[in-house]
């Protein structure tokens, strides 16, 4: 005779888990006993699993019940599996005592059979290696696939527009060149103005060491017309409105907003694409024109106090280091960044699933691929205008 | 268990006392008085807007009462310190009417959160017990890995139901349950709710529009109009009704197709 007990349940409910097996001549008894929840349970599981896999003595064994005080589905289901278990190996099982509720419980966990595992099998390091690699190649390639055919379609919707001027939506474009253009002003010109200052200190510094600290201004001028200026500038609308076009659209597709606009004819290319993307595309080359500004103004502030040039002096400097096209270099960058943060952040906002979890997904990765892009970008027009001699 | 059951059936399970929750200056429920019995299935009832899930929330904790109180399991869950609270939550069950599944997690995986969490079950006796669970709620053994997004509506109820039932809870609320179920899966959730208050015990609380699941499964149903709980009784009780709005429910064209030949 084998007796074995599980722990109190937590919560007092009754008394612990426990069973007995008896062995009689041509079979066995096996009696649960106590409090069969789900919390008691746990302590006789492993136990439980071992008798039932064990091949036992005699050809029939019986369910005594009687001594059962409490059963839960979880405890059903450990009689039920051992049961199950039993008549796999020939056992012939059959129950004495069993209260009425008892049964039906039994009855419904045994309906569903033996479960699979639900963890997925590991595959080899060497094999999940070269597959990830595989998968993000492929996932690059198409994703480079859906982004032109995304720039094409919005190219359409953008020309269907110009011809039936009636569709085009004038609210939400002014609405976004508010929300991500003027509100991003704030921003925009604390950081430039910063950076600028901070690049003509640092700047000055190793240039005087040449004596050669008049040149700052140069520095200034060239770095921040050219380069720094509009990067800055798209970095911040990026990380600003490009994921805010990304969870506006994403919790507009998952709440079947988007669904619900086709279905009365609406399109959302009409209603959602192109007024973010010409918002960008509008208010992005005036916003890289102020951060410009700003940033010679705060590169001016430390020239003024660092290096004792008067303002006259330093504006004079200015103009003799930079000519249009220095500015002009770096302003013709801006529409193309705004696009491309436009269409990453609206494409991706449109790729979301019925989940709250990808609408974070998708912003994250909004912003992850447009700064990435707008930085190749750059580099891409850095080499142009050095072919073209600018 | 059953005996235990019969010797406090009498003291009820959850007691409403004088209730008042409002939003700002709307009152919602004002001197609101419910109390469920051990071991009944109730159905709470009542027009838009008269606050059944808000009742159903404030009960269940995740609204406080602006006066008043509640005792379930005969504590007010309101007094009762955060560790103790914790293992009043336990006891109970609630299905949401969206389901509220976790959308990170898959089926199976909603399912064991609690054996996970409270428990600390093994992975292998988990992986059976969510199994149970949802082929138990009427789902096909191969939802269980499936994420929430990949769902039907009715999967979804049937899915949040099988966490609500995790851990066996002694009191099981539901919010709309056969609502998006189509007849023959809701008249299976009918069914399924009355076996599953038979044999545990249980008590089952729910918000309901369904008359057939009303008819189906409660044994007492609760009328909320007029910001309380206007009558609470039998089905009968409530044919009997004289009460303009409870007339118009229980008598309209839906309640007498539902009811024929019973």
């Amino acid at each position: 005779m084998a007796e074995t007990s599980g722990a109190k349940g937590p919560s007092g409910r009754g008394a612990a888990a426990s069973y007995a097996v008896e062995e009689k001549a041509g079979g066995i008894t096996f009696r649960p006993a106590g409090d069969w929840s789900v919390a008691p349970i746990l302590a006789i599981d492993d136990e439980l699993r071992a008798f039932a896999e064990a091949k036992p003595a005699g050809e029939s064994a019986v369910f005594d019940m009687s001594a059962l005080i409490r059963l839960d589905t979880a405890g059903a289901w450990l009689i039920d599996r051992t049961a199950a278990s039993l008549e796999a190996q020939g056992v012939k099982v059959s129950y004495q005592a069993l209260k009425e509720g008892h049964k039906i419980l039994l009855d419904k966990v045994g309906e569903g059979g033996l479960p699979k595992p639900t963890m997925p099998e590991r595959s080899s390091l060497y094999v999940e290696i070269v597959g990830r690699i595989g998968a993000a190649l492929v996932a690059m390639w198409s994703e480079a696939l859906v982004f032109v055919e995304f720039l094409g379609h919005v190219l359409a919707t953008v020309w269907r527009s110009i011809r039936h001027p009636s569709r085009f939506r004038l609210t939400p474009l002014i609405h976004h060149m508010e929300k991500a253009g003027f509100d991003a002003l704030p921003l925009v010109c604390l950081l430039t103005f910063l950076i600028g200052a901070v690049i003509a200190q640092q700047g000055a510094t190793q240039l005087r060491r040449f004596g050669a600290d008049v040149f700052t201004v140069n520095l200034i001028a060239i770095i921040f017309l050219r380069e720094v200026g509009i990067l800055l500038t798209a970095i911040i609308v990026a990380g600003r409105s490009g994921s805010a076009f990304t969870a506006e659209i994403g919790s507009m597709k998952m709440r079947e907003e988007i669904d619900a606009m086709r279905t009365l004819g609406l399109d959302p290319m009409d209603m959602l694409v192109v007024p973010r993307v010409l918002a960008l595309l509008f208010t992005m080359p005036l916003l890289a024109f102020i951060g410009d500004i700003m940033g010679l103004i705060g590169g001016g502030v430390v020239a003024v106090m660092q290096l004792n040039m008067s303002p006259a002096v330093y504006i004079e400097r200015l103009r003799a280091a930079a000519d249009f096209w220095t500015f002009g270099v770096g302003i013709l960058k801006a529409p193309f960044m705004a696009v491309v943060i436009a269409l990453v952040g609206c494409r991706a906002g449109l790729d979301v699933t019925g989940s709250a979890e990808s609408v974070g997904t998708q912003t994250t990765s909004s912003v992850v691929r447009s700064i990435f892009l707008v930085i190749i970008l750059d580099a891409v027009f850095a080499m142009f205008f050095t072919a073209v001699g600018l | 268990m059953m005996d235990m059951a019969d010797q406090i059936a009498e003291e009820p399970i959850i007691e409403v006392r004088g209730l008042l929750t409002k939003f700002d200056d709307h009152v919602i429920h004002e001197n609101l008085d419910l109390s469920v019995r051990r071991g009944e299935v109730l159905g709470i009832v009542g027009g838009s807007g008269t606050g059944k899930s808000v009742l159903l929330r404030t009960i269940l904790g995740l609204k406080s009462p602006d006066g008043g109180n509640i005792h379930v399991f005969g504590k007010d869950l309101e007094m009762l310190p955060e560790d103790e609270r914790r293992a009043q939550e336990r006891r109970w069950g609630v299905l949401f009417q969206e389901g509220a599944l976790f959308s990170a997690l898959t089926v199976a995986q909603n399912v064991q959160v609690a054996y996970r969490e409270h428990l600390h079950m093994g992975q292998k006796l988990m992986d059976e017990l969510a199994a149970v669970k949802i082929s138990m709620v009427g789902l096909r053994s191969g939802a269980a890995d499936l994420f929430p997004s990949e769902l039907s509506g009715g999967m979804k109820k049937r899915a949040g139901l099988a966490r609500a039932l995790a851990l066996d809870p002694e009191i099981l609320f539901l919010d709309e349950p056969t609502a998006g179920l189509d007849p023959i899966g809701a008249a299976a959730f009918d069914e399924l709710i009355t076996d599953l208050a038979h044999t545990l015990g249980l008590t089952v609380v729910m918000v309901t529009h369904d008359l057939d699941t009303l008819h189906a499964t409660c044994d007492r149903i609760a009328v909320l109009a007029e910001r309380r709980v206007i009558l609470i009784g039998t089905i009968d009780d409530m044919l009997q009704s004289e009460h303009p709005w409870i007339r118009e429910y229980f008598h309209g064209p839906r309640a007498r197709a539902a009811f024929a030949g019973k």
